[in-house]
């Protein structure tokens, strides 16, 4: 059977914090429509991993392929990898969607404009095509009438409804997701993971950091679990979840039940 | 209180004032112009970009106005290159001297106040813009400015404030704008009690239509609503 391209491939990724080495050589790959859930105590480099895909934080080692495009990288004096080509970083951005704990939305712009910006000034589409655009994200996202409210008049579910209409109004080939819900009062927990199942059944690339086992377990084509900067266990949600092999896995499923 | 002769003098006064609010006028709006750059190069993480605007800051606010009001009124006529230079014309004049003088003064405090308005956005408001493929200049004009323009205007409001008072100082050099028309009448009715009372009068009025727009101001830019969460 011939391999396809992935549409998001990581090769032995290390990020140093000063003498502390926070991911110790990390290789992941992300084919088309796979939904991939990273799992890992807190510290065990989950977030950092998925900020270092987009250079949001800086590695010291490893490759990045995006649709088989490699990331142009450079070392810095310090030996952080910083992007070679700045045009490059900001294409591969546009396409690679990233989805914050905290939302990041622009607080002195109305929902709708926090959506329209970047399509806008990166896509360079007209204003009445993106707001068509944005119309159509925001009814899937079910904040249609709220369109023109700011992001502080909104709950925090609504809030992060919004940022993910905006990172789809990219129109993305692929979407990282830093704990989109650990923000969120419980009781908004679940409109939000109802927008990403949906993402995730649309087909989707997906990469999901989350601490939210069962939703994990239900949308993941694939579970990764990281413990002290390495992939300790890897595979189906069945597997990962119900016979993990590393004991590290094991005890943390088990407290997390 | 010789109210009659405020009254009579009331007109010469609001020639003065009307004097004040060009020097104010002009110096802000055209300091705010100078400062745009000035701030953005002095929030840079390059020390070598940021030396010259932080040199010049450290000039403008190290010295006070007058001294450079004098200097720039006296001391530039000592150079012959600028007499000879086509600028003479502007530079030999007071009120040219003090626009000058006040918007390169007034540009250095507006760019520290852009500065601290840029350095005080949330990192991840501006991961966001990076995120979705702006490049470091696209994410300043569209969304940091944009962002620090409030963080920062009440503080531009108060300088605006602070400059109506300075420009009190072009009385030094020979303009008759509020103070300097208040002092003249003086000179002729020897009633300065009356005369400064009706300038301060002025001066407050000026300072509260002033106060009321920047609220409009920061009203329109929903300054309250967008900050912090």
């Amino acid at each position: 059977m011939a391999q396809a391209t992935p549409a998001l491939e990581i090769r032995n990724l290390h990020k140093r914090y000063g003498e502390q080495e926070i991911l110790k050589g990390i290789s992941l790959t992300a084919r088309d429509g796979d939904v991939i859930s990273i799992l890992g105590s807190s510290g065990s480099g989950k977030s950092t991993l998925l900020r270092c895909i987009n250079l949001l934080e800086h590695p010291h080692q490893g490759e990045i392929l995006v649709a088989g495009e490699a990331l142009k990288l450079k070392a810095q004096k310090n030996g952080d990898l910083i992007a070679a080509d700045n045009r490059q970083i900001n294409r591969l951005r546009s396409e690679i969607g990233f989805v914050f704990q905290n939302f990041n939305l622009w607080p002195h712009m109305s929902v709708l404009d926090n959506i329209i910006e970047a399509p806008r000034r990166v896509l360079g589409l007209s204003k009445a095509e993106a707001i068509e655009h944005a119309e159509a994200l925001l009814n899937k996202v079910g904040i249609f009438e709220r369109r023109h409210a700011y992001p502080a008049q909104l709950s925090g579910g609504q809030q992060q409804r919004a940022a993910i209409a905006r990172t789809l109004a990219m129109k993305p080939k692929v979407i990282l997701f830093d704990e989109p819900t650990s923000a969120l009062d419980p009781e908004m927990v679940q409109e939000v993971l109802n927008v990403i199942r949906a993402l995730a059944d649309e087909g989707r690339t997906m990469l999901l950091v989350t601490h939210e086992m069962n939703f994990a377990r239900q949308v993941s084509s694939e579970v990764v679990f990281l413990h002290q900067g390495l992939v300790e266990e890897q595979g189906s949600p069945q597997q990962v979840f119900e016979n993990p092999t590393s004991a590290r896995c094991k005890q943390f499923m088990s407290s997390h039940r | 209180m010789n109210w009659e002769v405020i009254i009579k003098w009331l007109p010469r006064l609001a020639q003065g004032a009307t004097l004040t609010l060009e020097l104010v006028a002009i110096a802000v709006v055209a300091g705010l112009i100078i400062a745009i750059p000035l701030g953005i190069a002095r929030s840079s993480r390059r020390w070598y970009v940021r030396a010259l605007p932080f040199s010049y800051i450290f000039f403008f606010r190290g010295t006070p106005l007058l001294v450079q009001l004098f200097l720039v009124y006296y001391g530039l006529a000592q150079f012959d290159a600028v007499r000879a230079s086509s600028l003479w014309p502007y530079l030999r004049d007071p009120f040219w001297c003090t626009v000058l003088t006040m918007t390169l003064h007034t540009a250095a405090y507006i760019a520290e106040i852009l500065r601290g308005a840029l350095q005080a956005i949330p990192q991840g408001e501006i991961e966001a813009a990076r995120a979705l493929g702006m490049s470091r200049t696209k994410a300043l004009i569209y969304i940091m400015l944009p962002r620090a323009a409030r963080i920062g205007l009440p503080a531009y409001s108060n300088e605006v404030i602070l400059m109506l008072k300075a420009s009190a100082l072009a009385s030094t050099v020979t303009l008759l704008e509020l103070t300097g028309m208040a002092r003249t009448i003086i000179a002729r009715t020897y009633l300065p009690v009356e005369i400064f009372f009706a300038a301060g009068v002025f001066y407050l009025l000026i300072s509260f239509v002033l106060v009321q727009a920047f609220k409009l101001l920061e009203r329109w830019l929903r300054v309250d609503a967008s900050q912090g969460r």
